[in-house]
C-alpha cells in the first residue's frame, strides 16, 4: 500500500466514521438516555424503567407492534416473491435498459407523494370506486375501508409498489453477474422446468448479492412514517407513527415513554432481521437437501405468472397515483362520482406559487449539495481502495449500510439534541448534514458495482503511459465512469427529495422542503395543493434521472464503446 | 397618514409608549419565525399577508414554520431547553392555546407577560373572566396573546342532509337512521377531542365541574352518561368506528368526497370559505347545537429563549390592530371572528366591520348560539386517555 493511499484511507475513514457514525451513536445515545428515565431538560436525572412501565401501559401498543410486523414483514416478503417471479417471467425478454427505463418513475417518486396518490385512487370515493360506481350502482361511496384499513392492507400496496421496483432492479443488477442464459439451457436440458430452474439454480446465487438491499427494504417498511400515516390505519397505528405522535404530545413528559418506544423500534428491526438471517439459514440446509433429491417437481409456472400479474397489477395502481396527483394539480372541482374534474383551474399552482417556489428552491440546494458531498465522499472512497489494492472489509461494509438499517425515529430526536448542543440546528447546514446520512449509502451503493467492474486494463495502460493515481482518476476513471456517477448524483438527488424526518427535526421546521410541505399538506383538505407539492416532488428526482440518462448520450455521443456500455 | 389623529394621540397617551419604542426599534430587521399549524391553506395565505404587511411597515419578516401539529413546536423548545440553549431559540412565535399552552406555562417554557405592553391591548377585554384572559380555564397572565376566536361547529351538505341533528343525544338517532356517515377526527387530535368535549358538556348531570381541575371521582360520575351514549353510536361511525380521519381537514375532505354526511371545524367561516375555494360543494352549510357550542380563543405566545422575541411582539401587536382584525374577518381572506371588544373600538373601525361582505354559507353571530365555556385543560387529557383506553384496541 502507498503511503498517499493509506492517507487518503485514513481520511475517509474519519470522514464516515466522525460525519456519519458518529452522528448515529450520540442520537442512540440521547434516545436511550431518554428510554431510561434522563431527560435533564424536563428534570428527571435518576435512571428507571418507569418509561418502559409507561410505554406498556399505553393503549394500543400490542396492536401497534402486530401491525408493524405484519405490514413490514409482509411487504418485504411479498415484494420479493413477485420481484423474483416477475424476472423468472420475463428476464429473457427484456433487456436491462428497458427495465431499469420502466422502473425509474417508480423509483424516482418519493413515498409520500405516491401515498397521496395511491390515497385517492383507492378510497372508496377514489378514482377505481368511481370506475365501478356507473355498474355498481354507487350514489354515494361505499363504506368500506380499502385505505386506512385496520389490517394495513393499503399501507403494504404502498410500500410494495415502491419495493418491487427497487428489488426488480437490485436483481435485475445481481443477475448481470450470473451466466443466466447458460444455467437455464443447462437445467432445461436436465428436465427442469423454467420455474424450478430459477428457484434451485438462479436465486441461491442472487440471494447473497441482494441479502443487503433486502435488509434495508426490511428495515424501512418497518419503520416508515409519512406513507403509513396517509395510508396506514390510524387506530392504532403503526409502531413507527405512534412514537411520532408520542413525541409530538402535549404533554412533554411523553418524550419519555416514546424514547423507550423508539428504542424498541431498533429492536425490532434487529430481530426483524435476525428472523431474515435465521430463514436464510434454515434455507440453506432444507434447500440442499431438496436439491439432492433431484425432483423435477410441478411446474412452476402459474405461479410465475401469477407473480408478473401482480406486479403489473400494482405498476398500473402505482402509475395511476401518480397521474392523479397531476391531475389534481390542475382540478378546481373534482367530486364523487366524477371519472374526471368537473372543472380545472391553475389556480393551485398559482396561489401556492409563493409556497412552492420556496420550497422547491431549498429542495434543489439541499439536493445538490448532499449529492455533490455523498458524491465526493464515495469517490474518495472507492479510490482509497483502489490505492491500497484492497478489496472492502465486511466492517467496512456495514458502516455504509448502518443509517438505511437503524430506524430514523430511534436517533433522531437525541441527535437534534446533540446538534443543538453544539450550536447547530435549525440551519439549512445541519439539514444538509442530516441528510447526507442516508444520501451517501444509497450513492456508495450505487457507484461501487460499476467502479469495480471498470476495466483494470485501461487503468494499467495509463499508468504505463505514466500517468500518476491521480491523472488516472480524473483522466480516465472519472470520465469512463460519467453515466454511472451520474446514475449514483440522481439516486442520491431521490434520496434527498424524500427525507421528511431528518429535515423535520434539523431544520427546526424552518426548512420547507416539498416533501415536509407535500406532508403537512396531505394533513390538511385540499388534495389540489397537495397535488402541486407532490408533482414537483416527483418531477424533480425524475429530471435527475433523464439527465443522468441524456447528460452521458450527448458527452459520450462519438465514444460509441461507452454509449451504454458500462452502467 | 395612515392613522386618524385621535389614534396617534391615544398612542402617545400610552405610558408604554417610550418601551414600545425601543421594541420597535430592536425589532426592525429581525425575521420572526411563526410555527403555526400548516394545514389550512386559507391561513397560511394571511400569515404571508401578515409577514408582508409587518416588513412594510416595521421591518419585521415573517416566515411560518409549517405543523402538522403544535405541540412539534413545544417539542422543539424543549429540545433546545434540554441542550442547554436558553437563547437563540429556533421558535419566535407559536399559534397555541390548551394544552400545548398549560403544558409550556407549567414547565416555564414562555416569553412573559408580554401582553399589556402591546399597544393594541387596549382594545381587548382583559377582565378576568373574558375569553381573551382565560385559555381552557387556565388564566393567561399576560403569556400569550389572543389574534382569532374559534367556535366549534358542524357542517354538512343541504343537497344530502335534509334535518341535521339538533344536539349531540340527538346524533345517536341519526347515525342510527344513517350509518356509516357519521364520523369525527381521532380524539388525538384537538378537534376529535372537541367533539367529545361538546358531547360531555351536553350529557353531563353537571357541566359546572368541568371548569374545576379533573378528580378521579368527579371523572367517572361526569363522563359515565357520555361513554353510554358513545358505545352506542360507534357502531353506526363510519367503517364502524374502527378508523378516525386525522383531523378535520381530511373530514372535510370526507364530506366533499360524500364519504360522510357531516364535518366539523373551530371555525364558523370554514364552511363559506371551503365553497369559495372550491373544497365544498355549493349546497354546503353551518349548523350547531341548540344549546350552544364550545368557543375559545387562539392565541400567540413566545418561547423563552426565543431569537427574536422584540418582532414576535411586534407581530402579536399587528395581529390585534382593529384594521388586522377586519381584514381578517373578511370571509374573502380568512372569515375569522375578531378577538376584539367592540365597545373599545372607535366608529372607524366599527365601520370597517359594518363594511365587510358576507356569504350564503357565512353563520351571523345570533345564529351561532351561546358560546359554552371550554372545560378546564385536564379534563381534555384525561378524557382522550381514556377514550383511547376504551376504543383503541
Amino acid at each position: 500500500m502507498s503511503h498517499e493511499g493509506r492517507v487518503l484511507r485514513g481520511v475517509v475513514l474519519a470522514v464516515v466514521v466522525l460525519g456519519l457514525i458518529a452522528p448515529i451513536a450520540l442520537g442512540l445515545w440521547q434516545t436511550g438516555r431518554a428510554a431510561f428515565g434522563i431527560l435533564p431538560a424536563l428534570g428527571r436525572d435518576t435512571l428507571s424503567l418507569e418509561p418502559w412501565r409507561d410505554l406498556a401501559a399505553l393503549p394500543g401498543l400490542a396492536t401497534s407492534l402486530r401491525l408493524t410486523l405484519v405490514t413490514g414483514l409482509g411487504s418485504t416478503v411479498l415484494s420479493l416473491l413477485l420481484a423474483t417471479g416477475f424476472c423468472a417471467a420475463v428476464h429473457a425478454r427484456m433487456s436491462n435498459a428497458t427495465g431499469a427505463r420502466l422502473l425509474t418513475p417508480f423509483l424516482a417518486i418519493p413515498h409520500a407523494a405516491l401515498a397521496v396518490g395511491l390515497a385517492f385512487v383507492l378510497a372508496p370515493s377514489g378514482w377505481i370506486a368511481r370506475l365501478l360506481a356507473p355498474l355498481a350502482g354507487w350514489e354515494r361511496p361505499p363504506d368500506i375501508a380499502t385505505v386506512n384499513d385496520s389490517w394495513g392492507l393499503a399501507l403494504m400496496v404502498g410500500l410494495m409498489v415502491k419495493e418491487v421496483p427497487f428489488l426488480l432492479l437490485v436483481i435485475l443488477s445481481a443477475l448481470s453477474q450470473i451466466p443466466v442464459a447458460r444455467q437455464m439451457a443447462a437445467g432445461r436440458a436436465l428436465g427442469y422446468g423454467r420455474g424450478i430452474v430459477w428457484i434451485k439454480i438462479i436465486m441461491p446465487q442472487v440471494w447473497p448479492l441482494i441479502r443487503l438491499p433486502v435488509w434495508v427494504v426490511l428495515a424501512y417498511a418497518l419503520s416508515v412514517v409519512d406513507m403509513a400515516i396517509i395510508l396506514g390505519p390510524s387506530n392504532p397505528p403503526t409502531l413507527a407513527v405512534a412514537l411520532t405522535r408520542w413525541f409530538s404530545d402535549p404533554d412533554p413528559a411523553m418524550i419519555l415513554p416514546a424514547s423507550a418506544g423508539a428504542v424498541l423500534q431498533v429492536v425490532l428491526v434487529a430481530l426483524a432481521v435476525a428472523l431474515l438471517i435465521g430463514a436464510e439459514a434454515l434455507g440453506k440446509r432444507l434447500g440442499r437437501w431438496w436439491l439432492r433429491r433431484g425432483g423435477r417437481g410441478l411446474s412452476a409456472e402459474p405461479g410465475l405468472w401469477a407473480a408478473s400479474a401482480a406486479v403489473v397489477a400494482l405498476m398500473a395502481v402505482g402509475m395511476l397515483a401518480m397521474v392523479s396527483l397531476l391531475v389534481w394539480s390542475l382540478a378546481w372541482r373534482w367530486s364523487f362520482p366524477q371519472i374526471w374534474p368537473e372543472s380545472f383551474s391553475l389556480k393551485p399552482w398559482a396561489g401556492a406559487q409563493r409556497g412552492w417556489m420556496r420550497a422547491l428552491g431549498n429542495t434543489l440546494v439541499l439536493a445538490g449539495a448532499t449529492a455533490v458531498l455523498s458524491l465526493a465522499l464515495a469517490i474518495a472512497w472507492l479510490e482509497a481502495e483502489d490505492r491500497a489494492r484492497r478489496s472492502r472489509a465486511a466492517w467496512a461494509e456495514a458502516l455504509i449500510y448502518l443509517p438505511l438499517l437503524v430506524p430514523q425515529i430511534g436517533f433522531l430526536y437525541g441527535l437534534n439534541v446533540g446538534f443543538l448542543q453544539v450550536g447547530l440546528s435549525g440551519g439549512i447546514w445541519a439539514v444538509i448534514w442530516a441528510q447526507a446520512l442516508f444520501v451517501f449509502p444509497y450513492v456508495m451503493i450505487a457507484l461501487s458495482d460499476p467502479w469495480r467492474a471498470l476495466d483494470p486494463r485501461m487503468i494499467r495502460a495509463a499508468a504505463a503511459l505514466g500517468a500518476g493515481p491521480g491523472r488516472r482518476l480524473w483522466a480516465v476513471k472519472l470520465p469512463v465512469l460519467l453515466r454511472p456517477i451520474l446514475t449514483a448524483s440522481a439516486i442520491g438527488v431521490a434520496v434527498s427529495v424524500a427525507q421528511y424526518l431528518p429535515t423535520l427535526f434539523m431544520g427546526a421546521g424552518r426548512v420547507a422542503t416539498l416533501t415536509t410541505e407535500a406532508v403537512t399538506l396531505s394533513s390538511g383538505s385540499d388534495r389540489r395543493v397537495t397535488g402541486v407539492y407532490a408533482t414537483l416532488q416527483a418531477a424533480l428526482p425524475f429530471a435527475a434521472y433523464l439527465a443522468a440518462a441524456l447528460v452521458p448520450a450527448w458527452v459520450h455521443r462519438n465514444r460509441r464503446a461507452l454509449s451504454g456500455g458500462v452502467t | 397618514m395612515k392613522f386618524p389623529l385621535a389614534l396617534a394621540l391615544s398612542l402617545l397617551a400610552t405610558p408604554t409608549l417610550a418601551d414600545w419604542q425601543e421594541t420597535l426599534e430592536a425589532a426592525r430587521g429581525q425575521t420572526v419565525y411563526w410555527n403555526a399549524w400548516g394545514g389550512d391553506a386559507r391561513t397560511n395565505a394571511f400569515i404571508d399577508w401578515v409577514g408582508e404587511q409587518t416588513e412594510a411597515r416595521y421591518g419585521v419578516r415573517v416566515e411560518q414554520a409549517k405543523l402538522s401539529d403544535t405541540a412539534e413546536a413545544v417539542t422543539r423548545v424543549i429540545a433546545e431547553k434540554a441542550a442547554g440553549q436558553d437563547e437563540g431559540g429556533s421558535v419566535d412565535l407559536i399559534w397555541i392555546n390548551g394544552p400545548n399552552f398549560l403544558a409550556m406555562k407549567e414547565q416555564g417554557l414562555l416569553h412573559g407577560p408580554f401582553v399589556a405592553d402591546l399597544p393594541n391591548a387596549r382594545y381587548l377585554d382583559l377582565g378576568p373572566t373574558s375569553p381573551a384572559s382565560v385559555d381552557f380555564t387556565v388564566p393567561v397572565e399576560g403569556m400569550e396573546s389572543p389574534w382569532r376566536l374559534a367556535r366549534f361547529v358542524f357542517s354538512y351538505d343541504t343537497a344530502r342532509v335534509a334535518e341535521p341533528p339538533r344536539s349531540m343525544a340527538e346524533f345517536l338517532p341519526w347515525a342510527e337512521a344513517n350509518p356509516g356517515r357519521l364520523t369525527h377526527p381521532d380524539p388525538s387530535n384537538f378537534m376529535g377531542a372537541t367533539f367529545l368535549k361538546q358531547a360531555l358538556i351536553e350529557l353531563t348531570p353537571d357541566a359546572g365541574v368541568l371548569q374545576a381541575p379533573v378528580t378521579e371521582a368527579a371523572f367517572a360520575a361526569a363522563t359515565a352518561p357520555l361513554w353510554d351514549w358513545y358505545d352506542a353510536l360507534r357502531p353506526n361511525l363510519w367503517r364502524g368506528g374502527e378508523t378516525y380521519p386525522a383531523n378535520e381537514s381530511v373530514q372535510q375532505q370526507l364530506l366533499n368526497d360524500g364519504e360522510v354526511d357531516i364535518a366539523m371545524s373551530f371555525d364558523p367561516a370554514s364552511t363559506a370559505a371551503a365553497i369559495a375555494d372550491g373544497l365544498l360543494p355549493e349546497s354546503a352549510r353551518v349548523f350547531v347545537p341548540e344549546g350552544g357550542s364550545i368557543g375559545n380563543v387562539s392565541f400567540v405566545a413566545i418561547p423563552f429563549n426565543a431569537a427574536n422575541k422584540e418582532g414576535a411582539e411586534v407581530v402579536a401587536n399587528f395581529l390585534l390592530d382593529p384594521a388586522t382584525q377586519a381584514h381578517m374577518q373578511n370571509i374573502e381572506v380568512l372569515g375569522s371572528f375578531s378577538v376584539l371588544d367592540p365597545a373599545r373600538l372607535d366608529a372607524a373601525a366599527k365601520a370597517g366591520f359594518a363594511a365587510l361582505p358576507s356569504a350564503p354559507a357565512l353563520p351571523t353571530l345570533d345564529a351561532l348560539g351561546p358560546t359554552l365555556l371550554e372545560p378546564h385543560a385536564s379534563w381534555m387529557t384525561r378524557l382522550t386517555e381514556d377514550w383511547a383506553r376504551r376504543y383503541v384496541k
